[in-house]
């Protein structure tokens, strides 16, 4: 097939034959993903704004020419340590170990003592240590031929993350794993890959964060995936706070598989960033499997975060549960289309979405777009979305206690997500992100 | 401590344009327990949003001093620090904010209201300490506190909750708005305890507005008020309530013609007014 594509689409495949030079010793069936990726890339138009996912959220401005995607990037410097000091050390004393990766190359590993029997590295030693597992999950449940996006990052993707568990195992202690970006490091493809196999438990924190401060920075740019496999009876808990500055793009395909009795408490922070595409899907694969959902959006500025989730119930009684709250200041702006999708088979399925916004200035604005896909007879399906300003009425009864405007409004945005950190019963992470919000709220 | 006098004149109170209040005067000193009564859609609540500040009431005419200070200048929370309180009869509920950290910022602002956004709040020991002592007075479930503010309360966890605050902030005057609708009689009893403590404890002066004479049983007042027509046309002693509760509003509205008028239509139009 052959398209005309934007010229800032264009990567010449003398380009890709460079980009391969610069991930040596990958194995052969790996090469052959990108390539098979690579032509997919080639083949498929930009997204527009004719694109359903792509109607509201406008990455016109977005150079992908801008980004030097073919070459390895420089060696982080003592600088960039420093720089992302502080965001290690707040992880490494809330949780057991962790990884620490600038631009997706490591720069700290996690300690193999505390680690036991799991596996939390980086994408290279895992492919030399694991290659048949590797083989076996890698991009088996993240497409990479849905948009030009999904099929660039699986042909171009590098480095990453993979935390494995096998069968059996139980991780007690929370395991934590940043992604940053710096200064002088704008550029992160790296690919997440998470296994809990049968029966296996862990909790995974993963902050994804930039030490560029805002206006001197020069465009960022996420293009990830995450792969997240849940085994039978598996229970896994998985944060990932994006905190990116307000320069960078972040572009993120992620999905869960969940197996038969399995759980998945996947929480998602949207902080950070000039402009976010998500997809972040979930599907119950087995019986009994159950999910549950969280989000917490605060936009300030011009940003715009667009996320588009996913509730697939494959198979009988399986639960999910999705809750996103968003708050938003400035000229800023959300988008959420959700979607629970119940295959024939999955007859006492259990599916809910809300999305709740909090719309704080008047030119900021949310969409949301809850949707529903059933095709059995005997399900529970519920969904809503609201959005609106602070009430006012809420503002005077705490002005009649004496409490100043300024302060009653920070404490009813406050308010406003208690139920989505209520839900997080990874202790540290809800006081991470009512700092977080805390502070985008007095900035915003 | 020297009493203060809340001092009510000649005030006017507009919502949406439309006139509500008519010239109230009301002046009631500290240590002193006033009843303003009057049929539905009179303006009693009106009366006590208008000296609370909100700002959907509009004030066209007339003063409201507490002590010298002229509350009509002052923001709602401002109005607090003086010393002014309002029960709601409808208290908003504010989801994910708890009772304890809800009173905990309002009672340091109350007491410092000197102080800076962002300084400390009042110690977290001495706050829990005198809270669990109120809520104790009050009959209320240590659960209570790690509530979120007035969410999913009954009709009488409210009104509890909000003589908890009463008891909390020791104000100067507090005006109760039907804090006693909804409530059984043991509710009753066990509210208006809770306001005659504080009151005694405090010298406060008590507005109680209400249209049944049941919490008067409880909260005695001194003084009577009688609210129609948006004026207060009748003053008198606790002999006005035994006469209301024989005869109605009849004979007001027979004796105050012009006041009935204004009355028919408020009441017309009382739905519409929030």
């Amino acid at each position: 097939m052959s398209t005309a594509v934007a010229s800032s689409h264009a990567i010449a495949s003398l380009e890709f034959g460079e980009f391969l030079n610069s991930v040596p010793n990958e194995p052969a069936w790996l090469t052959e993903k990108r390539r098979a990726a690579f032509e997919s890339f080639a083949a498929t138009p930009w997204p527009t704004s004719r694109d359903e996912e792509w109607r509201r959220t406008d990455i016109r401005a977005f150079r992908l020419n801008a980004f030097d995607l073919v070459h390895s990037p420089a060696a982080a410097t003592l600088e960039d340590l420093d720089e992302i000091a502080p965001a290690r050390d707040a992880l490494a004393s809330a949780y057991g170990t962790g990884i620490v990766q600038i631009g997706g190359q490591t720069t700290q590993p996690a300690d193999l003592i505390k680690l036991g029997k799991a596996t939390l590295t980086d994408f290279r030693t895992f492919a030399e240590s694991n290659p048949e597992i590797l083989e076996k999950y890698l991009f088996g449940t993240v497409g990479t031929s849905e948009d030009a996006l999904a099929a660039l990052h699986a042909a171009m993707f590098r480095g990453g993350i993979v935390l494995y568990v096998p069968k059996g195992v139980k991780v007690a202690d929370p395991l934590y794993a940043l992604s940053a970006m710096t200064a002088r490091q704008r550029i992160d493809t790296s690919h997440t890959l998470i296994v809990l196999e049968d029966g296996a438990e862990a909790t995974l924190v993963h902050d994804l964060v930039s030490t560029a401060s805002g206006e001197s920075a020069t465009p960022g740019l996420h293009l990830g995936a995450v792969e997240i496999v849940v085994g039978k009876d598996a229970n896994l808990k998985y944060v990932r706070i994006q905190n990116w500055d307000d320069q960078t793009w972040h572009f993120s395909r992620e999905r869960a598989t969940v197996d038969a009795g399995g759980s998945i408490q996947w929480t998602i922070g949207g902080l950070g960033s000039r402009l976010s595409k998500v997809n972040q899907e979930t599907a119950l694969a087995g019986p009994k499997a159950s999910a549950q959902v969280n989000g917490v959006m605060f936009t300030t500025g011009k940003q715009h975060l667009a996320y588009f989730t996913r509730q697939d119930h494959q198979a009988e009684n399986t639960t999910s549960d999705l809750l996103y709250k968003g708050g938003l200041t400035g000229k800023s702006r959300t988008v959420w289309k959700g979607m629970i999708r119940v295959e024939p088979g999955a007859q006492k399925t259990d599916a809910y979405q809300k999305n709740d916004s909090l719309i704080l200035t008047q030119s900021a604005r949310a969409d949301s777009i809850p949707g529903l896909e059933i095709e059995a007879n005997d399900v529970r399906c519920t969904h809503g979305a609201t959005a609106g300003p602070v009430d006012p009425e809420m503002v005077f009864y705490a002005e009649a206690r004496g409490i100043p405007a300024e302060t009653a409004k920070r404490l009813i945005v406050e308010g406003f997500f208690a139920n989505v950190y209520d839900r997080i019963s990874v202790e540290p992470v809800r006081e991470s992100l009512r700092l977080a919000v805390a502070k985008k709220l007095s900035l915003g | 401590m020297s009493t203060k006098t809340l001092r009510i004149e000649n005030l006017h109170v507009s919502v949406e344009g439309k006139p509500i209040l008519r010239g109230v005067n009301l002046t009631i000193n500290q240590g002193e327990t006033h009843a303003l009564m009057g049929p539905n859609g009179s303006g009693k609540s009106t009366l006590s949003y208008a000296l609370m500040g909100h700002p959907n009431y509009e004030i066209t005419d007339g003063t409201a001093y507490l002590g010298d200070v002229n509350l009509l200048e002052l923001e709602a929370d401002e109005r607090a620090k003086a010393g002014l309180f309002l029960a709601f009869q409808y208290p908003t509920s504010i989801p994910g904010v708890t009772m304890a950290n809800f009173l905990r910022h309002a009672v340091t602002n109350v007491r410092m209201p000197d102080r800076k956004e962002g300084e400390d709040l009042i110690s977290m020991r001495d706050f829990r300490k005198e809270l669990k002592q109120k809520m104790d007075e009050l009959g209320m479930d240590g659960d209570f506190a790690r509530r979120y503010l007035n969410e999913g309360f009954s009709g009488g966890e409210k009104k509890r909750a909000e003589v908890l605050q009463l008891a909390m902030l020791q104000p100067a005057f507090a005006i109760l708005d039907e804090t006693d609708s909804g409530l059984d009689i043991d509710a009753v009893r066990v509210v208006s305890e809770g306001v005659n403590r504080v009151a005694k404890a405090q010298g406060t002066g008590v507005l109680v507005i209400t249209h049944y004479q049941r919490i008067l049983n409880y909260i005695q007042p001194q003084f009577v008020h009688i609210l129609y027509g948006g004026r207060i046309v009748e003053n008198g002693g606790p002999e006005l309530v035994t006469t209301l509760e024989r005869e109605g509003y009849d004979w007001i509205r027979a004796k105050y013609p012009q006041e009935a008028r204004v009355e028919d239509e408020l009441e017309a139009s009382a739905s519409a007014v929030v």
